[in-house]
């Protein structure tokens, strides 16, 4: 038998042990400390270029020049220009999310708590496919489907319901309303809504779920009395995170409605649909000239903060979710929020999970193998 | 290849925190020693600094000495790589590498430090280190199967060729038998008794009975409370300590009057 | 059997119950008696199935409050409920399949995907032709997309790499990058195709657009992803497989690549197929840093660049003088998008079913 023999630095003494950083370590520290500046670098820059480009627009005058004529003519400045774009963003997100958050929620609640457990993960599985269908599907289905579909559904609410003032005005003809965009504004937060509160919905302790059985509780008072109040504030942030992504939603709601850059609540009316940020931006955004395009890209930026900070709330409270900070410390905190990681876990997780030795054949059965005390 | 290894008034800390304090200790070569004493001791964390894998553990550091037949591990300049590969490491839960087969478990020390191997030594290398192992008659068809395909105590033993393929001077063995069935563990007793023939072994263990069956030596360490650090309470020959300790602690411990 | 029924008539905990499979009988019911009345009025397919499904969250509410009790009663509407909200969720997934499959269906042939569409007008007789064809959206979807996943997938993994591997949990850099790429998920589509925009405007000069825009627009939105999911398959890495191979004396580089991303790597590649089928959907960024053409472009770093979801848009958006057959390749063009999302998110399956570890029970 060759008799092998390791390889030694030196040949003995003190030396032995002695080395040099290896270049490959510090290589590929280098790049990935590096990738990690790069995401400051990229989102700083991110903030930077908007505000450089979008400074013309908020500092000139908006009664002279480019900006007095086109789509951008009758606005004082800047800010009676972005003002209705803001409020019509937050509108539509706002009945975007009424339509879509309760069937979220209800649906979560279904797989996490109703469904067969067999069948849970399939179920699932089909919400999740509704986050991988690009945007710009839902916006022809929009268009093709649900306009001409709550046009009857409209004419019946401003008929009977035409002195609450969303349901008032002039009942469209077309279908390109509000209502039809936050439709489809609220079929695509449901994924995002659902997966988030199924996660927290199945962290909910069953020790707090089994006393409320053991009283005698049925299901839903279970649900009630245990799941809610531990998913408060998780439910919160998924909502949260929802609008989030129903406040950048552009080509939907660019491609439905027929928008006019107005203060208005209306939902059904032909003419005074107000219009988002994102969807503005997408349909004036090629026939601009130089200004008109700045201001655009200042709306942009007005999107670009309002979206943050509701992301920070939303990440704020999930923060905060139910337990004790020690229980918090001990668990997965907030799911990971987009659509896409998600749907990793789900595809990815299950055989990964069986690589962790607890989950090989290296233990007897049903001895529970215990983490290596390292503090021990 | 057998070392011995020396131990100088040893503190271990996790931050600030003061795990182990003042631990000297000799080791001889080809002998067996064992650590007991009750959980959280720090009898695991002192065995991590022998090959510095406590460094692994964010913030965790130490001050004092270790020596390797002579060569400090804490002096400036070492390379804490190099240490584990004369210094190797078996665990509580046997952990072969789940992307590999067996024959490549064996290598995998040798060509993950990228070492380049006739295909005629690296067989010798696999059959001699299974063969050490007491895995080889066991496993010799299925050199090619997954790792983790074996049952729980054919894999901490195949944990133990991948440790000694790379030919360390000191075996460091963390509760190595804890997750094992009794037929298993005594397999493993049973090979430790023959690597310390090749070996300086040092085991840590919660068996009182696995510590006479397989030791020279022992040492008891203890913790006066929770917070506390731990000591270093007697280091003897495993008969004196198990029949005659001098400390109090020690015979208590032993005894089961305590821990 | 006398004993037995005394038993049960005398036994303190049975309580009058509904049968085990009433639900259904209800949903039966209610099935059929909204068929017929809809029926009756004049059909309509979402009229059957609104009012079969009122129709059955009231029976259930009615009859167990009547034969159960109030809180019974309460519990079967909220099951029904939930219910009722998976079906409705199930409806935009299936309608919108149909719809674009349907419509798409009328396009798609070998001949729309390799045709370079668009609307040549021949000088000497202002004849206008009109071809129907996504081969220059295709290339550009290809290019684009191709060119941002070149990007993104090392920049994500290894920032995911210093997030697991290397930097101390609670270390300021690590929370702020975490942090920041929350924020990044959070980004606005449209924002990051503005971004672009600027960049490029400042850095190339007017007329700044081009598929490579297009490209950083979407690294932007693909980095954060990226990120995340391999966080997460990096983190179900079991730690005792980094001190098994650290105490070989295995260097760190090597232990990171050699053993915990190549066990992580069904998972990476499920992670970033995943990334890939999300933005080659996106429309908002390539459409404001790419613009939109009809001619062929496969140059990725200079001029206007066609994509299938940008193709969908303008085709409704500003159709040609053909109307019917601009709308006819917008839906051809969405068609083919859903195609290649859907293939992408089988490969994904696929890897993660087909290097999953062999071995294991």
């Amino acid at each position: 038998m060759t008799q092998y023999v390791a390889p030694r630095p030196g040949s003995s003494g003190a030396r032995r042990l002695v080395g040099g950083p290896r270049p490959s370590d510090r290589i590929f520290r280098g790049l990935s400390y590096g990738s990690a500046a790069l995401i400051m670098v990229i989102l700083a820059g991110v903030a930077v270029f908007l505000i450089i480009k979008a400074a013309p627009a908020i500092a000139a005058s908006w009664s002279t020049g480019d900006l007095a004529s086109g789509t951008t003519a009758g606005y004082a400045n800047f800010w009676a220009y972005s003002g209705p774009l803001i409020w019509g963003t937050l509108w539509m997100s706002f009945i975007g999310l009424l339509i879509g958050a309760p069937v979220a929620v209800g649906i979560a609640l279904f797989i996490s708590h109703y469904a067969p457990r067999s069948l849970a993960g399939i179920l699932g599985y089909l919400v999740d496919l509704l986050a991988a269908v690009p945007s710009i599907i839902f916006g022809l289905w929009g268009i093709a489907v649900i306009r001409p579909y709550l046009l009857p559904f409209s004419h019946f609410l401003t008929e009977y319901l035409g002195w609450f003032p969303p349901f008032g005005g002039q009942v469209s003809t077309t279908g390109s309303t509000v209502l039809a965009g936050a439709v489809v504004l609220g079929v695509m937060v449901l994924p995002i809504i659902t997966s988030i509160t199924r996660e927290i919905f199945l962290q909910t302790p069953r020790l707090h779920e089994e006393a409320a059985l053991a009283l005698g509780a049925t299901k839903w008072e279970t649900v009630r009395l245990a799941v809610f109040p531990y998913a408060r504030s998780g439910m919160v942030s998924a909502i949260l995170l929802g609008l989030g992504r129903a406040l950048g939603e552009t080509m939907a709601i660019a491609l439905i409605i027929s928008p006019s850059i107005v203060f208005s609540v209306a939902l059904l009316t032909e003419n005074q649909n107000s219009q988002t940020i994102a969807a503005n931006i997408a349909v004036n955004f090629p026939e601009s000239n130089d200004l008109p395009r700045a201001g655009l890209i200042g709306t942009g930026l007005m999107l670009f903060v309002i979206s943050f900070a509701v992301n920070f709330a939303a990440r704020w409270i999930v923060g905060r979710t139910g337990g004790s900070a020690k229980e918090r410390r001990s668990r997965k905190i907030a799911p990971p929020s987009d659509a896409a990681s998600i749907l990793t876990l789900d595809v990815a997780a299950s055989p990964l999970e069986a690589l962790e030795p607890r989950g090989s054949s290296a233990h007897p059965e049903g001895q529970e193998p215990s983490i290596p005390e390292l503090r021990d | 290849m057998s070392k011995r290894i020396e131990v100088n008034d040893l503190n271990v800390y996790y931050d600030k925190f003061l795990a182990v304090e003042g631990v000297s200790i000799e080791i001889e070569p080809r002998s067996v020693t064992a650590f007991i004493g009750p959980s959280g001791c720090g009898k695991s964390t002192f065995l991590r600094t022998l090959n510095r894998m406590h460094e692994v553990i964010p913030g965790a550091h130490v001050t004092g000495h270790v020596f390797i037949d002579g060569d400090d591990l804490y002096a400036p300049g070492v390379d804490p790589v190099l240490v584990r590969r004369e210094v190797g490491m078996v665990f509580q839960r046997a952990n072969p590498f789940p992307t590999m087969s067996v024959r490549d478990n064996v290598l995998a020390g040798v060509k993950l430090n990228n070492v380049r191997l006739p295909k005629r030594d690296a067989d010798d290398l696999v059959e001699k280190s299974l063969v050490n192992a007491n895995l080889w008659n066991e496993v010799k068809d299925r050199l090619g199967a997954p790792g983790s395909s074996l049952s729980g105590g054919q894999q901490q033993r195949l944990c133990i060729a991948r440790a000694i393929a790379v030919q360390p001077d000191v075996l460091l063995m963390d509760e190595p038998c804890s997750a094992l069935d009794p037929i298993s563990t005594l397999a493993i007793e049973d090979l430790i008794h023959e690597l310390k023939s090749e070996y300086t072994i040092v085991i840590v263990t919660h068996n009182m009975q696995q510590a006479t069956r397989v030791s020279d030596k022992t040492a008891f360490f203890n913790i006066a409370g929770t917070g506390k650090p731990g000591h270093l309470i007697e280091f003897d020959d495993t008969t004196t300590i198990f029949s005659n300790p001098k400390v109090k602690a020690t015979e208590d411990y032993v005894s089961g009057r305590f821990g | 059997m006398s004993a037995d029924t005394a038993r049960t008539a005398s036994n303190s905990f049975t309580a009058t119950r509904l049968p085990r499979l009433i639900e259904l009988y209800t949903a039966l019911g209610a099935l059929a008696v909204s068929g017929i009345v809809i029926a009756l009025i004049g059909w309509t397919t979402t009229g059957f199935l609104v009012l079969a499904a009122a129709l059955y969250l009231m029976l259930t509410g009615v009859v167990s409050g009547v034969v159960e009790n109030r809180r019974k009663a309460v519990d079967r509407l909220v099951r029904g409920l939930v219910t009722v909200a998976f079906l409705l969720a199930l409806a935009p997934l299936v309608s919108t399949l149909y719809e674009v499959i349907v419509r798409g269906w009328q396009a798609l042939d070998w001949n729309f995907i390799f045709t370079t569409g668009g609307t040549i007008i021949d000088p000497a007789t202002m004849k206008i032709t009109n071809t129907i064809g996504a081969w220059q959206a295709v290339i550009g979807t290809l290019e684009i997309t191709g060119m941002a996943t070149l990007i993104s997938v090392p920049i994500g993994i290894l920032t995911a790499v210093f997030l697991v591997e290397y930097s101390p949990p609670g270390h300021w850099m690590s929370r702020t990058v975490t942090f920041l790429v929350d924020v990044m998920t959070g980004i606005p589509s449209i924002v990051a195709g503005l971004f672009a925009f600027a960049l490029f405007t400042l850095v190339v000069g007017p007329k700044a657009f081009s598929g490579f825009s297009a490209s950083i627009a979407l690294c932007v939105l693909m980095i954060p992803t990226v990120v995340r999911s391999s966080e997460e398959m990096l983190k179900l890495v079991s730690p005792e497989l980094r001190e098994a191979s650290y105490a070989l004396g295995v260097t760190k580089f090597t232990t990171i690549v050699r053993i915990v991303l190549r066990t992580a790597i069904a998972g990476l590649i499920t992670g970033v197929m995943l990334a890939i089928a999300r933005v080659i959907g996106e429309t908002a960024p390539i459409f404001i840093a790419a613009s939109f053409t009809n001619n062929f472009n496969g140059d990725l770093f200079s001029g206007a660049m066609q994509t299938l979801p940008v193709m969908a848009y303008t085709g409704y958006k500003f159709p040609s003088s053909d109307i019917p057959a601009s709308l006819q390749s917008a839906w051809g063009a969405a068609l083919l998008l859903v195609i290649l999302v859907v293939i992408l998110n089988l490969i994904a399956r696929l890897i993660a079913w087909a290097f999953k570890p062999k071995g294991l029970q």
